[in-house]
């Protein structure tokens, strides 16, 4: 059945939903980024929780003018423009109160869903014909989608991302370093803005798949799952399109190869699942490479105390030091050092005072302020350097038994 | 005492007419609230120089040099770049802000940074070329951080940043230099590497203004003073106006007179 959904065989409805959700994924995850690297991701929330007033005003106004009500155009025009009414209310509460973004972002949110929600409750019991449909944009409804909601969807993605490939440059210059894009004279609250636009433009597009609830998911955590893979922004913005595209693929595939799986949540849960690899076995930056990462050092650390401790005869009593000699064949079993291991522990103390003589001279200034206790100091100085050091120094000293 | 410097000083600065003037600032007020950072403040920088920035802590420094570029809005105040609005003239401008103001952690390598600096040339959607990236690598050699070119910023030092931020700052090939505290925090060979650099640009004809913290060095670096604090205390050449009586003025009680008599010793 999987397989079938995935190579596109279960149906028209199901591939509509399948193709719709994939644009949808690539460009939320595109504009997410830019988002994220702007460090402005709940913005995406208020957004989203504010378009259900303008569903519902936008269905009231089409049905009362004796229209279709649920003319998908008429209600993404209605959410649009009460998202733009929330994020005009978000920068006013930031600009000019006291407010703080995160507070004003909870106020913006919590108040137009409120709303929202309350005009929902009017509509059903106005008992206007088909109104039942429009509960399907809290959480997304694919059910019963038509040719035309996925060209709505196949279009609004492609202009966004058409129009992101436009002004990626100032955005990303916004982002990393906005005072310095302010003074080389960009419009940086003009690029903001046109980036709030984008992300608008996303989450009224994703209304019919995932819903107001979820599209901040797909958002924001393709651009965080692509983070753990590179050090490069604009290599984050192409993973998180892929990883965004990639999760609604495969979620909405699912979600058609069994009865009752909602589209939007099993994308979400999908896109989920690729940050949860991410995190964990990213090479740099997860979870796993940390802490292999912190163990390796750990051992760097007790074998240089090890050896040091060794050469000046100190007794060792941490279990891991002794354990690591041993492995090393640099101690024998009752503790005494092997002549292997009496060599590294006189290198590593002849290398604490070479360091020494270096941290105290002002012209190795630069040597120096390297020295962290693990460092090899042929890594920081030349052989010249150091054969004039250990001229300093006075020759090789006996090494203590 | 005061008065007499800076009418002394005003007239140094009306040798040079404003038209000429990189950066000119007349009655320059900027306030966070309703409590001024700047009050009234009139600057005249002199072409091919390099001038210090100079005041206390919360004097206004950094304020003055963001309103003057428009990063932070005056409430009163007019600025002049050679002659012209601001922003007739932002491409004359290479701005170095100081290094807390951005994200270490942000996704991006070291040309990376130094390609910004190239962000009118590239425009909206022109390509990235060889010779722009020649041109950052070069940018790169002249503050020593060539070596670094494909490191994750947030891998360097606070002193390599610094000259990263620099090196961006000559991508651009501007003719008036603003930096904010560059010398704050960084190590001595940055401070030497980022000192040379600035002084060859003014060997090369370019006008150098440094917001700057460290009074020790101010005779040695700088041809010119600018003594802030919210108001303008004093204006001119070092021997004019950097002086144990402007010091003091700006000062106050927070220099010690063991430090302004260290000072003044110096100075001769």
């Amino acid at each position: 059945m999987l397989i079938g959904a995935l190579l596109l065989q279960l149906g028209y409805n199901a591939t509509l939903v399948a193709i719709g959700a994939t644009l949808l994924g690539i460009s939320a995850g595109v504009t997410g980024t830019f988002l994220f690297l702007r460090k402005r991701a709940l913005v995406s929330d208020a957004i989203s929780h504010a378009t259900l007033p303008g569903v519902c005003i936008a269905f009231i106004l089409m049905a009362s003018f004796g229209g279709d009500g649920r003319n998908l155009i008429g209600l993404l025009l209605g959410s649009a423009a009460s998202a733009s009414a929330g994020l005009w209310c978000l920068n006013w509460l930031t600009r000019n109160t006291r407010l703080a973004e995160d507070a004003a972002i909870g106020s913006v949110l919590s108040v137009f869903f409120g709303f929202g929600i309350v005009l929902l409750t009017v509509i059903q019991t106005l008992g206007v014909g088909r109104q039942a449909g429009l509960e399907g944009f809290l959480l997304g409804s694919t059910a019963g989608m038509l040719w035309t909601d996925a060209l709505v969807i196949a279009i609004g993605g492609a202009v966004t991302l058409l129009l992101i490939l436009l002004i990626r440059r100032p955005m990303t210059l916004v982002a990393f370093d906005p005072e310095y894009a302010a003074a080389r004279g960009l419009p940086v609250s003009k690029i903001d803005m046109a980036m709030m636009g984008l992300v608008m433009a996303v989450t009224v597009v994703g209304l019919k798949i995932v819903g107001l609830i979820l599209i901040v998911a797909l958002l924001i955590i393709p651009a965080v799952t692509a983070r753990f893979w590179t050090e490069r922004s604009d290599y984050v913005v192409l993973l998180a399109g892929l990883a965004g595209g990639l999760s609604a693929y495969v979620g909405a595939a699912m979600s058609a190869s069994a009865p009752n799986l909602p589209t939007g949540p099993i994308i979400v849960l999908m896109s989920f699942a690729l940050f949860l690899i991410s995190l964990l076995f990213a090479p740099n930056r997860g979870v796993l490479a940390a802490v292999l990462r912190h163990f390796k050092f750990q051992r760097r650390v007790h074998l240089r105390q090890g050896l040091l401790a060794l050469a000046q005869g100190q007794p060792i009593y941490e279990k891991l030091t002794l354990r690591l000699l041993r492995n090393g064949g640099l101690v024998r079993a009752d503790g005494v050092a092997t002549d292997k291991g009496k060599a590294r522990a006189a290198k590593a103390l002849r290398d604490e005072r070479r360091w020494a003589v270096v941290r105290r001279d002002q012209a190795h200034e630069a040597a120096a302020a390297l020295y962290d206790g693990l460092r090899q100091i042929e890594t920081v100085l030349t052989q010249d350097q150091i054969v004039e050091v250990d001229r300093q120094i006075g020759g090789p000293k006996e090494v203590l038994a | 005492m005061m008065l007499d410097l800076a009418s002394a000083n005003g007239q140094v600065s009306q040798k040079q007419g404003l038209e000429e003037s990189p950066l000119a600032i007349r009655g320059l007020t900027v306030s966070y609230g309703q409590k001024p950072a700047v009050f009234s403040v009139d600057m005249t920088v002199e072409a091919g120089k390099m001038t210090a920035i100079i005041g206390p802590n919360g004097a206004g420094k950094s304020t003055m040099l963001k309103a003057a570029l428009g990063i932070v809005p005056p409430v009163s105040g007019q600025i002049q770049v050679f002659g012209k609005p601001l922003d007739a003239q932002r491409a004359r401008i290479a701005y170095v802000p100081q290094r807390a103001s951005v994200d270490w952690d942000f996704p991006t390598r070291v040309i990376d940074v130094v390609l910004m600096g190239l962000y009118r040339e590239l425009g909206l959607l022109g390509r990235l070329r060889g010779d722009h990236k020649v041109k950052a690598m070069d940018c790169l050699d002249r503050v020593g951080m060539g070596d670094f070119a494909t490191r994750q910023i947030g891998q360097l030092s606070g002193g390599q940043q610094q000259r990263v931020f620099l090196a961006r700052a000559l991508a651009q090939g501007a003719d008036l230099y603003l930096l904010d505290e560059p010398f704050a925090g960084v190590d001595a060979a940055t401070e030497k590497a980022i000192i040379s650099v600035l002084k060859a640009l003014r060997e090369a004809g370019k006008t150098v203004v440094v917001v700057h913290h460290d009074l020790a060095t101010v005779a040695d670096y700088f041809d010119n003073v600018f003594l802030i604090n919210t108001t303008k205390v004093a204006e001119g050449t070092v021997a004019e106006a950097f002086t144990a009586d402007t010091l003091q003025a700006a000062y106050g009680g927070r220099l010690a007179t063991a430090q302004v008599d260290q000072l003044a010793l110096a100075l001769g």
